[in-house]
């Protein structure tokens, strides 16, 4: 089935393996020198660690190896990062941004 | 809205909406953000031609003619020129977008462009090939509008038989080719009783978003007004029902709605706000900063042939004329809210008080906010009566008839 047609609310735990589908668009904006993430009649304006968890999500990596990641890179307690991760990518799904495997 | 736009801390959202008046949605801050440096949004009216005639249209009364219509080249240049001045997003609308033959080239020279590319369609014409093509060519949204669930009120509606069956086909398509789907539904006395059913139809056709766009009373909308709106009631019901459906299909579909004006309190902040995040071309070519500002005649509008989109965005009289707040007058000029509506919509001011520097009269302190009520509340109990279809030879008596607006009288 094509990515906009797959019913049901996606529910975000640790072994989600998040995407962005094909119609959002994360790009940085030159301009503006910030990024965006482009959505049906929506911008959405992601800080710079929404930005990297974003980059993560590529349908292979689980919740759980995204926030391992991230815990190491800002050297804080990965349960902390996780809820934080789960939380953000919960948002954008029950927007209809993000889908997962 | 409001409940739409809350963020859980790592993004500011933005809604870039087509629907009259609705513009720019979003807090002071997200907004302020992305709209400093320039627009975000471009509404892109190919042409006045549509194979529907709904009575409901926002477009003026008087419709550009086929051979006024911009050319090819002008529009690649507009998409051009709205990708380097740093817009975002485009609404590919009109009339009917795909009555242009062209339409290929202009969505690709937007995704070129960078721009996010929503295409506003009827969706009555549109063949399959054509779709996979545009698709391919960049692209991102489709949005197809029904003008009710029920086939043959539908139809009757849009003056267009066999309406309904094409629209669900097309819907299809969109979603079996992967692009997110929006379900547009203009919400009016002949089909409010019907929202409910929209909301389980954009459910069954797997959109991502609904439109619950209540009839704003511009142009065909305000000449056919008796005709279409609603009472305080049917109004308040329809809410309810959006409401209690946001809750449910939570990551299912998302609803938005635009609700109309003539019962509320304070006025809606229109376009987010004049020139502040939005911009809007006719079919030739004239850029405005929102769908109905000609009907402002003290206003004069430069053209996207003869003079830089970019340049036109700054410094056009048009676009000054209601930026910011130094226009206002009392009560607009003294109020705590007036970076918040923006002393509402320029557009319904003039039409309903003959002067667009007033206060929007869907405001409570403008002094024709009472009758405005009346009117509304006066017109939405009679019964309803045939409307004046949206057609060139319906708009060449209605302006040969051309009798005065019916301007409010203040309160004393």
């Amino acid at each position: 089935m094509a990515e906009t047609n797959r019913p049901g609310r996606l529910i975000v735990d640790q072994g989600t393996k998040p995407y962005l589908p094909p119609f959002m668009k994360l790009r940085y904006d030159k301009g503006r020198d910030r990024w965006v993430l482009l959505a049906p009649e929506r911008i959405l304006s992601p800080d710079k660690i929404a930005v990297e968890i974003l980059q993560l999500c590529d349908g292979v990596k689980n919740v759980e190896e995204i926030s391992g990641q991230m815990a190491e890179q800002y050297s804080a307690p990965v349960d902390v990062i996780q809820k934080d991760v789960v939380e953000l990518l919960q948002d954008l799904a029950d927007k209809g941004f993000l889908k997962a495997f | 809205m409001t409940d739409e736009l809350k963020q859980n801390g790592h993004f500011e959202s933005v809604t870039v909406d087509d629907e009259p008046t609705a513009g720019i949605e979003a807090n002071d801050e997200s907004a302020g953000i992305l709209c400093a440096r320039a627009p975000i949004g471009l509404l892109a009216e190919l042409t006045h031609r549509c194979p529907l005639q709904c009575g409901y249209c926002s477009n003026p009364i008087e419709l550009e003619r086929v051979n006024a219509e911009l050319t090819t080249e002008q529009w690649i240049s507009v998409m051009e020129q709205a990708g380097e001045m740093g817009i975002l997003q485009i609404h590919l609308s009109g009339g009917e977008p795909t009555a242009r033959k062209d339409l290929e080239d202009i969505v690709e020279a937007a995704a070129k462009a960078g721009l996010y590319t929503n295409l506003i369609t009827a969706a009555v014409t549109l063949k399959r090939e054509r779709l996979e093509k545009l698709k391919a060519l960049g692209l991102d949204h489709v949005q197809i509008s029904f003008q009710d669930v029920d086939a043959e009120n539908a139809e009757r509606i849009g003056g267009y038989p066999g309406a309904t069956a094409k629209k669900l086909e097309v819907a299809r398509w969109v979603t079996d080719m992967g692009l997110p789907l929006t379900i547009n539904a203009p919400i009016h006395r002949q089909n409010i009783h019907n929202v409910g059913r929209y909301i389980d139809l954009a459910v069954d056709l797997g959109a991502q978003r609904l439109e619950i766009a209540h009839v704003q009373y511009y142009g065909w909308a305000f000449l056919n007004r008796a005709s279409l709106i609603p009472t305080y009631e049917q109004t308040m019901q329809s809410v309810d029902v959006v409401e209690a459906a946001r809750e449910r299909l939570k990551g299912v579909l998302t609803i938005d709605m635009v609700v109309p004006d003539y019962y509320a309190k304070r006025p809606k902040p229109c376009m987010g706000g004049w020139a502040k995040g939005f911009m809007n071309i006719t079919p030739a070519g004239k850029v405005m900063p929102c769908h109905a500002a000609e009907s402002i005649p003290q206003l004069t509008f430069d053209n996207a042939k003869d003079r830089p989109l970019l340049d036109i965005w700054l410094h056009s009289d048009a676009f000054n004329a209601f930026r910011g707040t130094d226009w206002m007058k009392e009560p607009c000029r003294s109020c705590a809210f007036k970076e918040i509506d923006w002393g509402g919509c320029r557009c319904q001011a003039m039409a309903m008080t003959g002067d667009p520097t007033n206060t929007d009269p869907a405001c409570s302190l403008s002094p024709y906010h009472r009758e405005m009520v009346a009117v509304a509340r006066e017109e939405s109990h009679q019964p309803v009566k045939p409307y004046v279809y949206r057609n060139p030879k319906n708009a060449a008596q209605t302006l040969k008839a051309k009798k005065e607006d019916a301007e409010l009288t203040p309160a004393e």
